[in-house]
């Protein structure tokens, strides 16, 4: 029974309410960091991991934190953790660390984290909050992932850092400049909302 | 690291325009470019919100974290900085300029969780600004934004009656508008260059 909801709530994460793609949320580092697949899976590992935690621990303490003040406490809760991702990034991989820049320390105004907060872990148990954040999480990676991937393959011919299209693949250099995030990202939404309406439709 | 700060002004308008080459902003920027009124509300609000934070957290940074060696605590002491600015800015408008306080009234709040405020502090430590440089890049990253979010507010008005693809409605055509303003503002990068 349990698990069969755990299991709802990651679908709902992931497909039916993806963050970026359904919610239009957090888009700002997700169109960022997209033009390495590297990048974007670090990120999206960053934030999935701070998601779930700060669901988790928002609502372990949710009965004691009183109302008026509960968004001053969640950003405090979220902003610990992104020093944390931070540090760690720093500590082990000064390499993308350099590279992500401010987008980790944006993590904490990414409206993904609040969003669930508020809207699941703020009146659910612990356990099912930390895997409505998991699903969260993913969801905005697996995003990511894909806007990176036709990024990275187009742009410089190569996925993570391996190349993959031989010396006679020219390299569209609009892939690596910004505009190319925003086109992926659309083209993204409308296969998806196609998607959805034809089932609506059926 | 010797750039005038007009330069900085401009580049940060134009060249590395906050939305449109750092994508910082974008939730507001979608969900409020309806029209152009509010868009440019909204504006003037990021922008007064931008140059206060930044010399807050400006001086709060480089007075208080560096020398107490505390620079890890930065993101938690900006948000709150943020946060506190923008209560402050809210009830100072609301007592003085009760017509602006309707006007932006709404917006206000949403500031605070807008990634650009947080993103220009970022930066700015980032790319080791002094205390003029992140002055102009505050104020020129707030022109900068508002221009691109009264532009697409303009387009977004004419595109009312246009036959949008059915998928594409609401979110998708604004990002590829905004994908389309991007390549256009790439043709001022020539002028000036920050990095």
């Amino acid at each position: 029974m349990a698990k069969d909801k755990y299991r709802k709530l990651l679908r709902l994460g992931i497909i039916e309410e993806n963050p970026v793609i359904v919610q239009i949320i957090g888009i700002c580092s997700a169109l960022a960091v997209t033009n390495l697949m590297g990048n974007s899976l670090i990120m999206g590992l960053g934030l999935t991991f701070v998601t779930a935690i700060s669901s988790l621990t928002i609502s372990l303490i949710r009965n004691y934190i009183p109302k008026h003040i509960r968004m001053m406490v969640q950003v405090l809760i979220i902003a610990a953790y992104v020093i944390i991702v931070d540090i760690f990034l720093k500590a082990y991989m000064p390499e993308m660390s350099k590279a992500l820049g401010p987008y980790v320390g944006l993590i904490i105004t990414n409206c993904i984290i609040m969003g669930r907060a508020e809207a699941y872990a703020q009146i659910n148990p612990p356990i099912p909050s930390l895997v409505d954040g998991i699903a969260a999480g993913l969801g905005y990676t697996l995003v990511l992932l894909a806007i990176a991937f036709v990024r990275e393959l187009m742009g410089f011919g190569t996925i993570l850092g391996f190349r993959v299209l031989g010396d006679w693949w020219t390299p569209w250099t609009i892939m690596v400049m910004p505009p190319s995030a925003f086109f992926l990202l659309a083209i993204l939404i409308w296969i998806f909302n196609n998607k959805r309406n034809g089932e609506v439709s059926k | 690291m010797e750039i005038s700060p007009w330069v900085i002004l401009f580049a940060s308008i134009f060249t590395n325009n906050m939305i449109l080459s750092n994508f910082l902003g974008m939730c507001s920027f979608i969900a409020v470019s309806r029209e152009i009124p509010t868009a440019f509300g909204l504006g003037q609000a990021v922008t007064i919100v931008l140059a206060i934070t930044s010399i807050f957290n400006y001086l709060l940074y480089h007075y208080v974290l560096l020398p107490l060696g505390l620079e890890y605590l930065r993101f938690i002491v900006f948000i709150i900085c943020i946060a506190a600015s923008v209560q402050l800015l809210e009830m100072i408008i609301e007592r003085f300029l009760p017509n602006l306080y309707y006007a932006l009234g709404i917006f206000l709040p949403l500031i605070t969780v807008n990634c650009a405020i947080f993103g220009v502090s970022l930066f700015m430590i980032i790319r080791e600004y002094s205390f003029l440089q992140s002055l102009a890049f505050a104020v020129g990253s707030g022109i900068g934004w508002t221009l691109a979010i009264v532009a697409l507010a303009g387009i977004r008005q004419k595109l009312k009656n246009a036959p949008i693809p059915k998928g594409l409605e609401g979110p998708g055509i604004t990002l590829i508008i905004t994908g389309l303003m991007a390549i256009a503002f790439i043709g001022f990068s020539g002028i000036v260059q920050i990095q």
